[in-house]
C-alpha cells in the first residue's frame, strides 16, 4: 500500500481517493439539495460565511480527489474529461451544478406546484406561484385578436386549408417536382391571398382584382396550346386584352352586381389579431419579400448602371432605418402621398413595409451567395450559349440559394420576431394583445405569466424554424 | 452600347421617376388641401412639451431643434451602454461556448438558443411590465454597498460633482493624443530594429498620470455625492442627489444588451473557430510563448473574422434601440417621431429626418468599417 498524498491523487490508491473523493462530493450536492428544496440547513452549526461556502470547498475538494487520468474506469474518466479537466472548471462546474439545484425549487413553485390552474376570474389565483387561468381565459382573445367568436372557424379552417396546400410539395411525385417553384412563387401566394380574402376578411365574391386572376386563368389554360415559338408574344399582349375585355366589354355591369354579394360577415382587419394575425403577416411578409430580394440581389450585381444604382440606393436605404419608422411612415407619412379618395388597408400598408424591408436584407443575404459563386460557373454558362435569364434560371440561382440557406433562414427568423413592432400602428398580434389584456381591470397584476407564455409560444416557432433550417442546410450540402 | 442594355435601364428610370412623381404631386394636393406648406421652418419653434429624461437642459421653452437633440442624445446613450454590455457578455458567452467544459458548453449554448429565438420587444415588455416592477419601493429599498438603490421608481447611484470638469476632459484627451503617437512610435520601432516597447504598461500610466497631474494643478475637484432618501408627501418617497437612472433605460438597455450579446457570441465562436489549428502550432513551433501565439497570430486573425459581424450586430442594437417608444423611453423615435410629430402633424418632415438620422448614422459606420476591413485584409500578392 502506497502513502496517500491527497495533494496529487494518482492510480496507485485509486479506490481510497474515489471513494473519499465521491462521498464529498455527494455531501456537497446533498447539502445545497436538502437547503434549496427542503430548506434544512445543515451546516448552521458554523459561522456564516463559512457555512455559505462550505459545500463550494467540500465539492471542489471531492472534485480535485477523483481528478485521476487514465484510471480504467470509463465513467470516471468522461466526468474527468467533461467537466473536471483542472481546478477552474472544476469550480465552474461546481457553481454550475448548484445554481441549477438552487433555482429549481423557485422555478418549479412558480410555474406547477403553487400555481392556478383552473378558474375564470382573478379570485381564483391565490397562490404565490403562476396564475395560468388568466391564460386559459384570455387563451382565444391571445390566438384570435377580436375576431368574433362564432366566426373563428373561418381562421381555422383557412390556416387548416393553407398548411394542407403548402405540404403539397412534399408528396409530389418526380413528375410534378419541376413545377413546385412555379406553384410556391405563384400559384401558392394566390390561393392563399384569396383564402385570406374570402374566408378571413369576409370580402365580397367579386372584386377588382378578379378581372386579372380571371384573365391570367384563362390566358394560361389557352397558353398551352400554342407553339413556343409565339409564346412570349401571346403572354405579352393575350392577357391584357382579355383584362380589358372582361372589364369594359362582357361581363362589366353584371360583375359589379355581383360585387355586392358576400359569403360570410365582412370583419374589418382591425378586429384581427393575436397570433392567427402574426401568422398571417409573417406568412405574406416572407413571401413577397423573397422574390422582391431577389430582384434586388440581381439588379445590384448587373452590368447596368441605372439599375445597379437604384439597387443599390434602395437596398441601402431600407437597411439603414430601423423597421419602427418604417412602420410610422406606413402609417402617417404613406397616407399623403397618395389621392385622397384612395385608401389603402392599415394591413395591406404594414405588409408592403415589413416586405420591402426585408427584402433588402434578403437581397444581401443572397448576394453573398451570389459572390460566393467562382466566376467559371458564369463563364461555363454563357459558353453554352445561355442568355442572362438562362443562366441565372439554371445555373447560378440554384447553386448560390443553396448556400445561402442559413442565412436566408436567419431572415426570415428576423421576420417572425419583428411581427410583434406592428402596435405601433395599432394592429395587436400576440404581444399586443398582451398588453391590451394586461390593462384589463379585472385582470390587472399578471403581466408575468403573459410575458412568459408569449415568450414560449415564440420560442418554439422560432426555435422549430432554426432546426429546420439546419436540417434544410444539411440536406443540401454539395462538395465544393 | 446597345438597344438590349439601354431599354431596361431607360424603363426602370421612367418607372421610378413615375412613381416618385406620383407621390410627390399627391403630397403637394394633400398639403394645399389641409392648408400645410413644407418647410422645416418649425424646428426652431417654441415646442412646449416636456421629455422626462433628458441629458441636456431642456424643458417646454426650447425649440423643436432641442426637443431633437435630447431624443437624438439619449438614443445614443442607451446604444452605448448596450454596445459595451452587450460586448462583455457576448465575449464571455463566445468563449464559454468553446470551452471544452460540456456543463458550461452547454449553459452558454442555452443561454444563446433561448435568448436570440424570443422577439426583442417582448423581452423589453418582460424587463419593464413584469422583471422591474417586482422591485421594492424606494422606502423598503435595501442598499447594494451602502450607496446604491435599485427601487421601482429607478435605479440611484452616487453621482460625482465637479469643479472645473472641462481641464479634467482636455487631460483625459491629451491622454488618448498621446496614447497613439506612443503606438505609432512603438509600431514604427518594432517594424524598423525588432525592439518590442511595453505599449500597455505606458498606456495605462499616462491614462492614470494625466488626469492626476490635472487633479493636482488644474485645480480640478470632485466629490461624491450619495443619494438620501426624501420623503415627497405621506406615502410617496424618492431619493435626492446622485444619479437617477429610470426604469425604462435599465430594462432597454438590459434587453439590448442580452439580446445583441447572443449574437456576438455567435460571431465571437465563428472567429476563434476560424483560425486554423495549424497556425497556432506553425506559431509554437517558431518558439513563441502561448501569450505571444494568442497576441500575434490567433487574435489579429480571430478579430479579422469576428469585428465586420460584430459591428453589424452594434448597428442593429443601435437600430433596435428605437423600441424603446414601446415603454417610452424618450428617444428619438418617440421624442421627434412621437410627440413633436402629434404636435406639429408635419408628418412628411419629421419622418424623413428621423429616417435620415438613423440613416446617416449607419451608412457613417458603415464606411468606417469598410475602410477598417480594408486595413486589415489579407494583402495577397
Amino acid at each position: 500500500m502506497n502513502k496517500l498524498n491527497f495533494l496529487s491523487p494518482d492510480k496507485n490508491n485509486l479506490y481510497a481517493y474515489l471513494y473519499s473523493g465521491i462521498s464529498l462530493l455527494s455531501l456537497s450536492i446533498l447539502i445545497v439539495f436538502l437547503n434549496s428544496f427542503f430548506s434544512l440547513d445543515l451546516t448552521s452549526f458554523l459561522p456564516g460565511t463559512i457555512s455559505y461556502f462550505l459545500p463550494l470547498i467540500i465539492g471542489f475538494i471531492g472534485l480535485h480527489l477523483i481528478r485521476i487520468e487514465y484510471s480504467g474506469i470509463k465513467f470516471l474518466d468522461i466526468i474527468n474529461k467533461n467537466i473536471n479537466t483542472n481546478n477552474f472548471n472544476a469550480l465552474l462546474s461546481l457553481l454550475i451544478i448548484f445554481a441549477v439545484i438552487k433555482s429549481l425549487p423557485p422555478l418549479l413553485s412558480w410555474f406547477i406546484i403553487d400555481a392556478n390552474f383552473a378558474g375564470d376570474s382573478k379570485d381564483a389565483c391565490s397562490g404565490s406561484g403562476a396564475c395560468w387561468a388568466y391564460i386559459k381565459t384570455w387563451f382565444n382573445r391571445f390566438m384570435y385578436g377580436m375576431y368574433p367568436n362564432a366566426e373563428q372557424w373561418r381562421i381555422n379552417l383557412s390556416f387548416i386549408a393553407l398548411a394542407f396546400l403548402g405540404g403539397v410539395g412534399f408528396f409530389a411525385t418526380e413528375k410534378f417536382k419541376k413545377y413546385l417553384t412555379l406553384y410556391y412563387v405563384v400559384v401558392y401566394p394566390v390561393i392563399a391571398f384569396l383564402f385570406i380574402f374570402f374566408f378571413i376578411s369576409g370580402g365580397p365574391i367579386f372584386f377588382d382584382f378578379s378581372y386579372g386572376i380571371i384573365a391570367a386563368v384563362i390566358s394560361i389554360v389557352i397558353g398551352f396550346f400554342i407553339p413556343s415559338k409565339f409564346k412570349m408574344y401571346y403572354f405579352l399582349i393575350i392577357p391584357i386584352t382579355i383584362y380589358i375585355l372582361l372589364k369594359y366589354v362582357f361581363f362589366y355591369e353584371e360583375l359589379i352586381e355581383l360585387g355586392k354579394i358576400q359569403a360570410f360577415e365582412w370583419v374589418e382587419t382591425g378586429a384581427w389579431g393575436g397570433l392567427s394575425l402574426t401568422f398571417i403577416v409573417s406568412f405574406f411578409c416572407l413571401i413577397f419579400c423573397f422574390p422582391v430580394g431577389l430582384f434586388l440581389s440581381l439588379g445590384r450585381r448587373s452590368d447596368l448602371p441605372i439599375i445597379k444604382y437604384i439597387s443599390i440606393g434602395f437596398i441601402e436605404f431600407w437597411r439603414g432605418v430601423p423597421l419602427i419608422t418604417v412602420l410610422f411612415m406606413s402609417s402617417v407619412m404613406f397616407p399623403m402621398f397618395l389621392p385622397e379618395d384612395m385608401f389603402i388597408d392599415k394591413l395591406v400598408r404594414v405588409i408592403i413595409a415589413i416586405s420591402l424591408f426585408e427584402a433588402a436584407y434578403v437581397a444581401e443575404v443572397i448576394r453573398g451567395g451570389l459572390q460566393a459563386l467562382p466566376r467559371g460557373q458564369y463563364d461555363a454558362a454563357k459558353s453554352l450559349g445561355m442568355g442572362y435569364w438562362k443562366m441565372h434560371i439554371f445555373v447560378i440561382l440554384p447553386q448560390a440559394l443553396k448556400l445561402v440557406i442559413p442565412g436566408i433562414a436567419n431572415t426570415f427568423l428576423a421576420l417572425v420576431k419583428d411581427t410583434p413592432l406592428i402596435f405601433v400602428v395599432g394592429l395587436l398580434e400576440i404581444v399586443g394583445m398582451l398588453n391590451l389584456a394586461k390593462t384589463n381591470p379585472e385582470w390587472l397584476g399578471f403581466a408575468m405569466e403573459g410575458y412568459v407564455f408569449a415568450s414560449i409560444v415564440f420560442f418554439i416557432i422560432c426555435y422549430a424554424m432554426s432546426k429546420y433550417s439546419y436540417n434544410l442546410e444539411q440536406k443540401y450540402k454539395t462538395e465544393r | 452600347m446597345n438597344f438590349k442594355k439601354i431599354l431596361p435601364q431607360l424603363l426602370t428610370l421612367v418607372v421610378v421617376i413615375i412613381v416618385f412623381g406620383f407621390f410627390s404631386y399627391n403630397a403637394q394636393v394633400n398639403m394645399e388641401n389641409r392648408g400645410i406648406t413644407f418647410g422645416y421652418g418649425f424646428l426652431t419653434q417654441e415646442s412646449s412639451f416636456d421629455v422626462q429624461f433628458s441629458l441636456i437642459e431642456y424643458d417646454g421653452s426650447h425649440s423643436y431643434f432641442r426637443a431633437y437633440l435630447v431624443g437624438l442624445l439619449n438614443t445614443i446613450l442607451v446604444s452605448v451602454i448596450g454596445i459595451i454590455f452587450a460586448t462583455i457578455i457576448g465575449v464571455i458567452v463566445g468563449i464559454a461556448r468553446l470551452s471544452s467544459n460540456y456543463l458550461i458548453e452547454r449553459t452558454a449554448a442555452i443561454y444563446v438558443e433561448f435568448f436570440r429565438n424570443i422577439p426583442l420587444l417582448l423581452q423589453i415588455f418582460f424587463w419593464y411590465f413584469a422583471a422591474l416592477r417586482a422591485l421594492p419601493l424606494p422606502e423598503k429599498a435595501e442598499p447594494m454597498f451602502g450607496v446604491f438603490f435599485l427601487t421601482i421608481k429607478g435605479f440611484f447611484v452616487p453621482a460625482f460633482v465637479w469643479n472645473n470638469l472641462d481641464i479634467f476632459i482636455y487631460s483625459v484627451i491629451a491622454a488618448i493624443v498621446a496614447i497613439v503617437f506612443v503606438r505609432l512610435y512603438a509600431k514604427k520601432k518594432q517594424e524598423n530594429q525588432g525592439i518590442q516597447t511595453p505599449v500597455l504598461l505606458i498606456s495605462i500610466g499616462l491614462l492614470i498620470i494625466l488626469p492626476l497631474l490635472s487633479f493636482l494643478l488644474g485645480g480640478v475637484d470632485a466629490s461624491i455625492q450619495i443619494p438620501v432618501i426624501e420623503q415627497l408627501s405621506k406615502t410617496s418617497f424618492t431619493y435626492k442627489g446622485g444619479l437617477k437612472l429610470p426604469p425604462e433605460l435599465i430594462s432597454l438597455a438590459l434587453a439590448l444588451s442580452l439580446y445583441t450579446a447572443t449574437f456576438i457570441a455567435e460571431c465571437v465562436r465563428a472567429g476563434v473557430q476560424g483560425v486554423s489549428k495549424g497556425q497556432k502550432e506553425a506559431a509554437a513551433s517558431i518558439g513563441l510563448t502561448p501569450n505571444q501565439v494568442l497576441k500575434l497570430v490567433v487574435m489579429p486573425q480571430a478579430l479579422r473574422i469576428i469585428i465586420p459581424p460584430t459591428t453589424n450586430q452594434y448597428l442593429n442594437l443601435t437600430k433596435n434601440s428605437s423600441l424603446a417608444a414601446a415603454i417610452a423611453y424618450p428617444d428619438l423615435v418617440l421624442v421627434f417621431a412621437g410627440t413633436a410629430l402629434m404636435q406639429t402633424g408635419r408628418a412628411i418632415e419629421i419622418v424623413s429626418i428621423t429616417m435620415l438620422t438613423y440613416l446617416t448614422l449607419s451608412i457613417t459606420i458603415s464606411i468606417f468599417m469598410n475602410w477598417y476591413n480594408k486595413k486589415i485584409a489579407i494583402k495577397e500578392k
